[in-house]
């Protein structure tokens, strides 16, 4: 479980989030939405460490992570596949996932053989530098590099972007898939809403760095308030 | 006899390839420094000068030769750690000038210092090996037991650096640190960590280079004993690519090899002129290197 509480974070004179509070429970997906520039990939940053809040607190799980350098965050069981995926395009695909695992205290091969199982078209490219694969596939990639530390928060920053419907469609249920059969704590960032509500559980709305809506997925779904002035959803 | 061992030509293309494996050497430092760090090291001829003088001038009254080698090799360690620590991780971020006048500076001041405490005279040390060129058939030919002790650390320096690179965790969390410090953060390496055992790991191939170079008979150790080496080292640098170790290893190779044809066949004097027109010409040519990926770094 992630429990925000107060948050506040500023890039100098520019406040990115104002008091920001929920909670992610465990084995449930929230999503976080909310227009550009409404704090969400801020939000993902602070989580993981590589942005100092001004006030507030995250616990995960009781254990504090404010103050805690990115790569202890990791080591805590935190995840975070960032906007714009990260995969080392110079490395291959097996040395991006061997990379992922040094986090995690679990072997190797079982760790690659459980990835290449779930992605089996990385398990086909795993000595293709990760350079040469599709948006798709780099996605999948983020992925499992993210999934072989066996994280027990998994923080998903735009992981539809610049990927096609149909791709963006199965994605999003395999991130469904993955919180429920591993019991993850997931927090969606995602500027596709439609895509977002259709699998959380819970949905929070940013706007300019506010909280204007945290409820059931299901309910902030059916909010023609929300759905118009916030999430951008015209019917 | 063998008349091609012992002719001209192979005597040039053995001896350019020993003169080479050290500005290979010495390239493989800076490369480790700039691909750990994005800091070209102005010091990096100067910082294993200073500590083979710790270790081969200050312990010689003490230890052999090789015991004195790994204090010297130690020294560098702890010389490139500190450096790293103290001085250059305030760098970072920084415009790029600020980094190349440090170093310069640095350079200076390590360079001033070990003459204030040694003399800028040359020390000679001890060669474990005859440097008397081997004969074949009554005739000499480029290449002694100090030539080979030479190649023979080059080759193994290389393979280790290769090796810890291409099939170590250790090697994978350094280049990660390099090529993406913030998603390796992310997935838990310890970068601030990666960036000081880079710089441990170059002063300390800078050393080894430091040390063959001023075992030599006919160079010794002074505290500007590396800078010509450090021009040479720096073109094969970045002929081959500042990314690229083995780019950087290849082209010191052969860049020895084609600068000692120049001074055997042409004039010892046009040396430094040629280097300078490989490296205007590879820059023109490949301005990443010859060995650099064309692609740009990060995905």
């Amino acid at each position: 479980m992630i429990a925000v509480e107060h948050l506040s974070v500023s890039y100098g004179a520019v406040q990115a989030l104002r008091d920001v509070s929920f909670t992610a429970e465990t084995g449930a997906l929230t999503a976080v939405l909310g227009a550009n520039g409404a704090g969400k990939t801020t939000l993902l940053r602070t989580i993981s460490g590589l942005k100092s809040p001004v006030r507030g607190s995250i616990a995960k799980d009781g254990l504090e992570l404010v103050g805690r350098a990115p790569e202890d965050v990791a080591r805590s069981g935190v995840g975070h596949v960032p906007e714009g995926r990260g995969v080392i395009g110079e490395f291959t695909v097996e040395e991006n996932l061997r990379l992922g695992a040094l986090a995690s205290k679990a072997d190797l091969k079982s760790g690659l053989a459980e990835q290449y199982e779930r992605f089996p078209v990385l398990g086909e490219r795993r000595r293709q530098h990760a350079a040469k694969l599709s948006g798709g596939e780099r996605q999948m990639l983020a992925m499992a590099r993210a999934l072989i530390a066996q994280p027990s928060t998994l923080l998903l920053d735009e992981p539809s972007l610049g990927l096609a419907p149909l791709v963006t469609a199965q994605l999003m249920h395999t991130i469904k898939d993955l919180c429920s059969s591993h019991s993850l704590t997931v927090i969606l960032v995602e500027q596709n809403a439609s895509s977002a509500l259709r699998i959380a559980d819970r949905a929070v709305v940013l706007h300019v760095g506010r909280v204007v809506a945290d409820d059931v997925a299901s309910v902030v779904a059916e909010d023609e308030n929300l759905r118009q002035y916030y999430l951008g959803m015209v019917e | 006899m063998d008349p091609i061992l012992t002719s001209r030509i192979m005597s040039d293309v053995l001896g350019g390839v020993t003169n080479g494996i050290i500005y290979g050497l010495f390239a493989l430092s800076l490369v480790l420094v700039w691909r750990s760090t994005g800091v070209l090291n102005f010091a990096q001829g100067a910082m294993p000068m200073f500590s083979t003088y710790v270790g081969m001038v200050v312990f010689a009254h003490y230890f052999g030769y090789w015991p004195c080698v790994a204090l010297a090799i130690a020294a560098g360690f702890l010389l490139g750690g500190t450096t790293e620590r103290l001085l250059v991780r305030h760098l970072y971020g920084k415009p790029e000038i600020n980094p190349i006048v440090v170093m310069v500076g640095f350079l200076i001041v390590l360079e001033s210092v070990a003459a204030a405490i040694w003399s800028s005279g040359p020390h000679s040390l001890p060669s474990p090996f005859s440097p008397i060129d081997f004969q074949l058939g009554g005739k000499p030919i480029a290449m002694s037991r100090f030539t080979l002790y030479e190649i023979g650390t080059g080759v193994v320096v290389m393979t280790l650096v290769a090796v810890l690179f291409r099939l170590t965790n250790l090697g994978l969390q350094l280049r990660a640190s390099a090529l993406a410090p913030e998603v390796s953060r992310l997935l838990g390496v310890r970068v601030g960590r990666m960036l000081t055992l880079g710089w441990i790991l170059s002063t300390g191939v800078g050393t080894i280079t430091t040390i063959l170079v001023a075992s030599n008979f006919f160079t010794g150790l002074t505290p500007q004993v590396m800078d010509g080496i450090f021009a040479f080292g720096f073109i094969a640098a970045a002929v081959g690519g500042l990314e690229s170790p083995v780019g950087a290893i290849l082209a010191g190779v052969g860049i020895g090899v084609a600068l000692q044809f120049v001074g055997d066949y042409v004039n010892s004097n046009a040396i430094i002129l040629v280097a300078l027109g490989i490296l205007v010409v590879s820059l023109m040519v490949r301005p990443n290197g010859i060995f650099s990926p064309r692609s740009t770094r990060r995905v």
